[in-house]
């Protein structure tokens, strides 16, 4: 096809006929316009004179100029132009979609999805068998099928929430033969790319469809210095542009907001960009996601763990020793540990319990007084941890020598043990390998950690079950008991270095870490991970929305460390991994994730997401040709001096208005008209109004639909509504419609916060939102319809009641007619309204609650209730429903649910009041 | 056999024509009232003037006999004399007159000839003895009018434009010329004298159509004579409008001197107004010339 620009010309050799212009201009030119022959006597009286000037015996330049610009439209028109045409030569081998089908894509994965199934489309008109692939699956033998085989399965694809890690995996899976490749790329790189690009291009041709859309990726926050670090990176570098992140957690009542919001300013052509942010403390460890505002996937969202969390530690000592022997305090070490990983809480026991510590260390504290013990035993029994070590006190007391303190873990046997010192035998014990069942198990035993000394406890039977650490021969080190929802926790030798070397190394930071003291500062490492099996509490899709883990089984450490290291995949998806203690996020994003872009071989054909449209020019010019003809003829006329008589000039103003009424091709727009003509529109009548979704089809089928219902509100009951309106929830009022029908769509934007600042203050003041996702509700309320997605996606702005699916005895359905289901072109979705109060009851001899006050403000289904009542503009029904008889008897039924809605949003609760005229009319009686 | 059925076709033709003519004309008339005008003077006529004393000599059937019984003489009953006016009109017969402006008003020849017929249903009210040009002379009577009117609707046109007849003219009569006057001006100055030789005389009435008085032309034109003998090509007719209307004021201010000269009257009448104003001119202007 011959192009210029973006049009092509489907005949072109016509296009030669634009060189006859200028012959056609010398033509025009030499001939003038033809005269009028007139009858008339008083010739006589003309003869003889002549004409004052000549120059009009040649037509006007403006004329020609007209008349040469139709007939080059009408030339052009007759070459076929065609915007942006398909120019794609249709293969007839099997085709092979690729789809990348990570977070990366989730933004834009329903005009992806569309795309694929266009190809997939075109491919099953051509008769080539297709296969459609999402990379970020596990390879699996890909077989060919027909098109129409994969038209249902491509709808259930959804983003991973992951990045495609394995692509050269799927090398092996490749069918055999030579077929052609779509790759749907998300534009970044991934491992194994190559090699891929390779395989399929050795087998055909190779055709790219990238967005230039960039990717965004947050990083994993960073925590130094009581300050939050947030990172976020971008492919390709673009403009400059802000990103809003937003930090979200739930507030003290537990219900999940946003808690603050920092600004990250990419530089033009900036890959990377970073800000900060300084929360207080208590602000700061109720964080739980950070999230990239108006991006969905799950790159832009990163899961915060107890990485950003900082216990609160108070540690007592038993007293204050002497100046100048820091290294021999008893808590020395534990505060170098725990400084820069905690709050440490200083101060009496008493007054650090009100404080409400994590955790309360006594370091070599004997004996609490009665008063101590009563309160640590409460703040135990709310889940408190108390870690005690041991010392030259605890061992020379008679705690928990006879019967068990509650306070220590085990019994303990007076005196405790030496070995390995100058007046004992043996060599100082090590440690034994930390047993399944410890909560250090995984933690590496180095050699050098030696204990030279440690109280011991008692044989009990139970001592086994408590003893989460041992030494080489058996002894235990380190005993645990729960105490209510709290435990204790006993190191057998001291927190300082006088009784063994575990203070001084590593592993003594380790197991506070693993016993939650403390909290890592950095990604956690193979080893802080290993040992332990780690359970999905929470997961994220590719669009980073939170769900259920299910009954995805736990993982091992080492894997999820290695996850960790480098990103999630099919087996390990994002989300938050709860150990025993702690919990670890997964992200999609890891701190070095890096987003590289896509390079292609040279020579690929690379298309862009959204196929621009094919559209055919041609009725465009020759209407532009006709409309030019129209003109001229009107010119000529002026020039020949014929629109003067009042006959020709009613037919110029018919001609005008014959060009003013030439359908324009332009999509047809709603000008907003000031404010007062709209309210006026609005408020002469009852207006029935839908809310533009900015879908033409869906708004033209919700406007049909409400005039539909309002001929049958007019024929069947007093209400009279005008013609239905529009409403832009963003700029309209909404004040003056008793009722707004949403249709919703999966493309809506979701409005903004002053437009839902409006909608809530309509919710408040009465009016109704009639919200239909238009799907039947195939998945069920909270189902993964990409319309369900949108309105849970409009909803989370709203002040929305809690909601029930519609009770029997529910108003709507008495308001007028008696319906037992709400039917609309489908039948089954379940209606949810605002929730009754939980203390109606039933009156008594009647078959309803009482329910009597308040309108439901919001009415959810999936029905798609304009469909059903939707009219032409001769009242025909525009729509089918159902088959045959059934189908008009649905239809009627869907039309008396419109107006059982219509009759609940205007006279309210009317009909449940009338639960009182029996009482009313007794008390009249008396 | 063929002529025949044509001569019928035609007569079928004028006999549907003619009613709504001269039922126009009679219309038309009927709004003037006018009395026969009376010579002062005893005489022929209808009238009673003055019983006078018998003659010697005068017949016997002229005795009043009723007005002689109330006394001894005899009287004589004398009427007033009558003179009736021989007027023999001239309708323009040219294609020139079959021009009409506009659809919705009637040609100027249809107009001249409704005026004429109309005159001539007065002049025969009050006696007067009306005649048309080349056919015949003037008679009284109205069974005169459906002469007139059958050669009126069945006069042929001829030439692009008329040229006026003085014929059958009676003398010391009085003749009317209805036409637009358009063509050479030469015939009706001839015409006029011929008139005025015999002692009669001229009124004028130039009928025009308001699309000659205006000339609402514009842009390239080419104008024909009704008859396509005269044409004249013009670029831009409005540019000639003024020249055109200069023309037009001299062609009347001719023929005015020359109406004057031979003592007669000229009036320009357009179609566009009613015809009754014209009607009443012209009567006056009949009356007027005794």
């Amino acid at each position: 096809m011959f192009m210029i620009g973006p049009i092509g010309f489907a005949v072109p050799w016509l296009l030669l006929g634009l060189i006859a212009l200028p012959i056609l201009w010398l033509l025009l030119r030499v001939v003038p316009p033809a005269p009028i022959r007139r009858r008339f006597p008083g010739v006589a009286l003309l003869l003889g004179l002549k004409d004052d000037e000549s120059e009009t015996d040649k037509t006007p330049w403006w004329l020609l100029l007209l008349r040469m610009a139709a007939v080059a439209a009408a030339i052009l028109a007759f070459a076929g132009p065609v915007l942006n045409p398909q120019t794609r030569v249709a293969g007839s081998n099997p085709l092979l979609v690729l789809v990348d089908g990570g977070w990366a894509e989730a933004p834009d994965w329903s005009s992806r999805m569309d795309r694929a199934a266009a190809l997939v489309d075109e491919a099953g008109r051509d008769g080539r068998p297709v296969a459609v692939v999402r990379l970020t699956d596990a390879p699996e033998e890909i077989a060919f099928q027909a098109a129409e085989d994969w038209a249902g399965r491509m709808v259930a694809m959804q983003p991973a929430g992951w990045a495609p890690t394995a692509m050269a995996d799927w090398v092996a899976a490749l069918p055999q033969g030579a077929f052609d490749t779509y790759w749907l790329t998300d534009g970044l790189d991934h491992p194994g790319r190559e090699t891929l690009v390779e395989a399929v291009t050795a087998r055909g041709q190779m055709t790219v469809f990238a967005t230039p859309r960039p990717v965004l990726a947050l990083h994993p926050a960073t925590f130094a210095d009581g300050i939050i670090g947030l990172r976020v990176t971008r492919q390709p570098p673009g403009a400059a542009v802000a990103v809003e992140v937003a930090a979200r957690g739930p507030d003290p009542a537990g219900i999940d907001r946003e808690l603050a919001r920092a600004t990250v300013a990419f530089d033009a052509g900036a890959v990377e960009a970073a800000a900060e942010l300084d929360l207080p403390p208590e602000l700061r460890n109720r964080i739980t996601r950070f999230e990239i505002s108006g991006q969905r996937s799950a790159g832009a969202i990163s899961l915060t763990d107890d990485g950003l969390k900082r216990r609160k530690v108070a540690i007592v000592a038993s007293r204050d020793d002497s100046e100048g022997l820091r290294l021999l305090s008893p808590t020395h070490y534990l505060r170098e540990a725990l400084e820069p990983v905690a709050e440490l809480i200083e101060g009496g026991l008493s007054d650090q319990l009100l404080a409400n510590p994590d955790v309360v260390v006594l370091a070599d504290v004997a004996r609490l007084t009665q008063n101590e013990t009563d309160a640590v035993l409460d703040w135990l029994d709310k889940g408190g941890l108390l870690l005690r070590f041991a010392g030259p006190q605890l061992a020379a007391s008679d705690v928990a020598r006879g019967s068990e303190d509650p306070l220590i873990p085990v019994r303990l046997r007076e005196g405790g043990r030496s070995v390995g010192g100058a007046m004992s035998w043996g060599e100082p014990k090590t440690l034994a390998p930390f047993p399944e069942s410890s909560p250090f198990f995984g933690l590496a035993v180095p050699d050098e950690v030696t204990v030279t000394e440690q109280v011991l406890a008692q044989p009990d039977p139970d001592l086994a079950d408590r003893t989460i650490a041992a030494l080489a021969d058996g002894t235990p080190l380190v005993t645990r008991k729960a105490v209510g929802d709290g435990q204790v926790v006993l190191f057998h030798v001291t927190a300082n270095a006088q009784w063994s070397s575990l203070p001084l190394s590593g592993l003594f930071v380790q197991m506070l870490e693993r016993l939650a003291v403390s909290t890592r500062t950095g990604p956690p490492e193979g080893q802080d991970l290993q040992g332990q099996i780690w359970v999905p509490e929470q997961l994220l899709d590719g669009y980073g929305q939170t769900m259920d883990a299910g009954n995805i089984g736990g993982v091992e450490g080492t894997l999820l460390a290695a996850a960790i290291a480098t990103g999630p995949g099919a087996d390990l998806p994002p989300g938050l991994y709860a150990g025993s203690d702690r919990r670890v996020a997964l992200n999609a994003v890891g701190t070095d994730t890096v987003l590289a872009a896509a390079t292609w071989p040279a020579g690929t054909a690379i298309e862009g997401i959204e196929a621009p449209a094919e559209r055919s020019l041609k009725g465009l010019l020759l209407s532009l040709g006709l409309g030019l003809l129209l003109i001229d003829v009107l010119a000529a006329l002026l020039v020949s001096g014929r629109l003067r008589s009042a006959p020709g000039a009613a037919a110029a103003v018919a001609l005008a208005c014959l060009v003013m009424s030439m359908p324009h091709p332009a999509s047809a727009q709603t000008e907003a008209g000031p404010e007062d003509d709209f309210a006026l529109e609005a408020t002469t009548a009852v207006v029935l109004a839908h809310v533009v979704t900015g879908d033409a089809r869906v708004d033209e089928v919700a406007d049909a639909g409400l005039r539909g219902l309002g001929e049958v509100l007019w024929d069947r009951t007093s209400v009279e509504p005008a013609e239905p309106m529009a409403v832009n929830v963003e700029t309209d009022d909404l004040a003056f419609f008793p009722f707004l029908y949403w249709p919703v769509t999966d493309t809506q934007p979701v409005p903004s916060g002053a437009a839902f600042a409006k909608l809530n203050t309509y919710l408040r003041t009465g009016g109704m939102i009639l919200f239909d996702t238009r799907d039947g509700d195939v998945a069920g309320m909270g189902g993964s319809t990409p319309e369900a997605r949108a309105l849970q996606r409009l909803a989370a702005g709203l002040d929305v009641p809690s909601l029930e699916p519609i009770p029997e005895d529910h108003v709507l359905s008495r308001s007028f007619y008696l319906l037992q289901d709400y039917p609309g072109r489908h039948l089954q979705s379940t209606l949810w309204v605002e929730a009754a109060p939980p203390d109606a009851e039933q009156a008594e001899g009647m078959p309803f609650r009482n329910l009597n006050d308040g309108v439901t403000p919001i009415i959810i289904g999936g029905n798609d209730w304009a469909a059903a009542w939707a009219v032409d503009a001769v009242g025909t029904p525009l729509l089918p429903v159902g088959r045959g008889f059934a189908g008009e008897r649905q239809r009627e039924l869907s039309y008396r649910f419109g107006i059982n809605l219509i009759m609940h949003v205007l006279t309210g609760n009317y009909k449940s009041d009338q639960v009182h005229v029996p009482a009313l009319l007794e008390r009249l009686g008396q | 056999m063929i002529q025949a059925a044509a001569l019928k076709e035609r007569a079928e033709t004028l006999g549907q024509a003619l009613p709504p003519l001269l039922a126009e004309a009679e219309r038309l008339a009927s709004a003037v009232m006018l009395g026969e005008h009376g010579r002062k003077r005893a005489g022929m006529g209808d009238e009673f003037w003055q019983y006078r004393p018998a003659h010697q000599g005068d017949p016997v059937r002229l005795i009043d006999w009723r007005r002689s019984a109330r006394s001894d003489v005899q009287f004589v009953r004398e009427r007033e004399w009558q003179a009736a006016q021989s007027v023999t009109l001239w309708v323009d017969p040219a294609k020139s007159m079959t021009f009409s402006g506009d659809k919705t008003r009637a040609s100027k020849g249809d107009r001249a000839q409704v005026l004429a017929l109309a005159l001539a249903v007065l002049l025969l009210r009050a006696g007067e003895r009306v005649g048309l040009a080349g056919a015949g002379l003037p008679r009284s009577g109205r069974a005169h009018l459906w002469t007139m009117a059958t050669t009126l609707a069945g006069a042929d046109a001829g030439a692009d434009y008329g040229t006026p007849s003085a014929d059958d003219v009676a003398s010391h009569g009085r003749v009317v010329f209805l036409s637009d006057f358009l063509g050479d001006l030469d015939p009706v100055e001839a015409a006029l004298s011929r008139a005025s030789a015999k002692g009669a005389r001229a009124i004028m009435i130039q009928c025009l159509d308001p699309a000659e008085e205006d000339f609402p032309f514009d842009g390239r034109t080419i104008f024909e004579s009704m008859g396509g003998t005269m044409r004249h090509e013009t670029l831009r007719a409005g540019d000639l409008r003024g020249r055109y209307l200069e023309r037009l004021a001299a062609r009347k201010a001719r023929l005015q001197v020359l109406a004057g000269a031979v003592g007669g009257h000229f009036h320009t009448h357009h179609t566009g107004g009613s015809a009754l104003p014209a009607l009443l001119w012209a009567y006056r202007a009949l009356e007027g010339g005794r």
